[in-house]
């Protein structure tokens, strides 16, 4: 069995601060290589306001998962990101513990 | 995602009922499943991601789908409302689990001790009905008193509970292990009993115990080594 419990519900506090007026964008672990923190289905909320909750690493790429949210919440256009120290360099960022993930990030919208 | 299919994973997530988000990568159109106009391919590989409880990337065709499984939480049953099921009830909810307990003794299952958890005083036969454990479902009995404690067993081992512990040394565990015996259980069912309950971290305080009681149940969830009962 490999449901996570998150330590905050995402989900809610995502549809909360939609409700409340603000832009949100989510980001999800799809796959994960290696000795990556968060399994596939973590996730994390990020608004235009720059409010984030929820994770997606052990806090490795969460700014750059960040920024990608809201290029997407202008656009409109979902993403699939790569993550790793093997290859990739596109990003400045990776995991120092050598594992890689891919990110989805799409607008709440 | 749109704010309506948030809305409807909410509420199968609020009713406790067992959806899986499908994503198609990398443009993200999405459904939510099972849905009876899903093509075959994808309800099946959605149904198996409940099945094995875990999320991740398919491929169906020539596309690309992530599928977010989305169970119920894990549930635990803490049979007797006393000063351990006082530390445990909240450590467990922290882990995620539903906690339930049970203690037809009215003065010690009160919701003062145990502020917002499900209280049942019914007896633990009945409880345990009402409480219906499945494959995602852990049982710890902690009342001693082979009254409250045996019934709740005997329902647990008839269940497909991935846990069963109880509290007990371990003459009082041979004991009961007798009279379950008697109750027609038999050696394989009774073998998944984990008494004396808990991972042996030399555990003295209330709080401690329930967290020896708790590394034990992930332990036996994720499948750990040390999860895995010694030979008797």
């Amino acid at each position: 069995m490999n449901q996570i419990e998150q330590v905050e519900d995402v989900l809610a506090i995502a549809e909360a601060w939609r409700a409340a007026g603000e832009t949100v964008a989510l980001a999800t672990v799809t796959e994960t290589w290696g000795s990556s923190p968060r399994p596939a289905g973590s996730q994390m909320a990020i608004t235009a306001s720059g409010r984030m909750a929820g994770s997606v690493s052990g806090g490795c790429i969460e700014g750059a998962v960040a920024e990608a949210a809201r290029e997407t919440m202008t656009s409109g256009v979902p993403r699939l990101l790569d993550f790793g120290v093997t290859h990739e360099r596109a990003w400045e960022v990776g995991l120092a513990c050598g594992g890689k993930v891919k990110v989805f990030v799409e607008a709440l919208a | 995602m749109t704010p309506a299919l948030l809305a409807a994973l909410q509420a199968a997530r609020a009713e406790k009922r067992p959806v899986v988000l499908a994503t198609r990568l990398p443009d993200g159109a999405q459904s939510l499943l099972p849905d009876p106009a899903a093509p075959a391919p994808l309800a099946e590989a959605a149904a198996r991601a409940l099945r094995d409880d875990v999320s991740g990337p398919v491929i169906l065709g020539e596309e690309n789908w992530f599928l977010h499984a989305y169970n119920p939480p894990p549930r635990l049953a803490i049979v007797g409302a006393v000063h351990i099921a006082q530390a445990l009830a909240p450590m467990a909810a922290g882990l995620g689990f539903g906690v339930t307990v049970i203690d037809p003794r009215g003065a010690f299952a009160t919701s003062e001790r145990f502020p917002g958890v499900t209280i049942t005083t019914a007896w633990p036969d009945e409880a345990m009905d009402a409480f219906a454990p499945d494959t995602r479902s852990a049982i710890v009995t902690l009342t001693h008193d082979p009254k409250l404690d045996d019934p709740a067993l005997d329902a647990a081992l008839r269940s497909q509970a991935f846990y069963i512990g109880a509290l007990g040394s371990r003459k009082t565990h041979a004991a009961r292990l007798k009279r379950l015996r008697a109750l027609g259980h038999d050696e394989a069912g009774l073998a998944r009993i984990h008494g004396p309950v808990g991972l042996d971290i030399e555990a003295v305080s209330a709080p401690e115990i329930a967290l020896s009681i708790l590394a034990e149940i992930v332990a036996v969830r994720r499948g750990a080594a040390m999860g895995q009962k010694a030979a008797a």
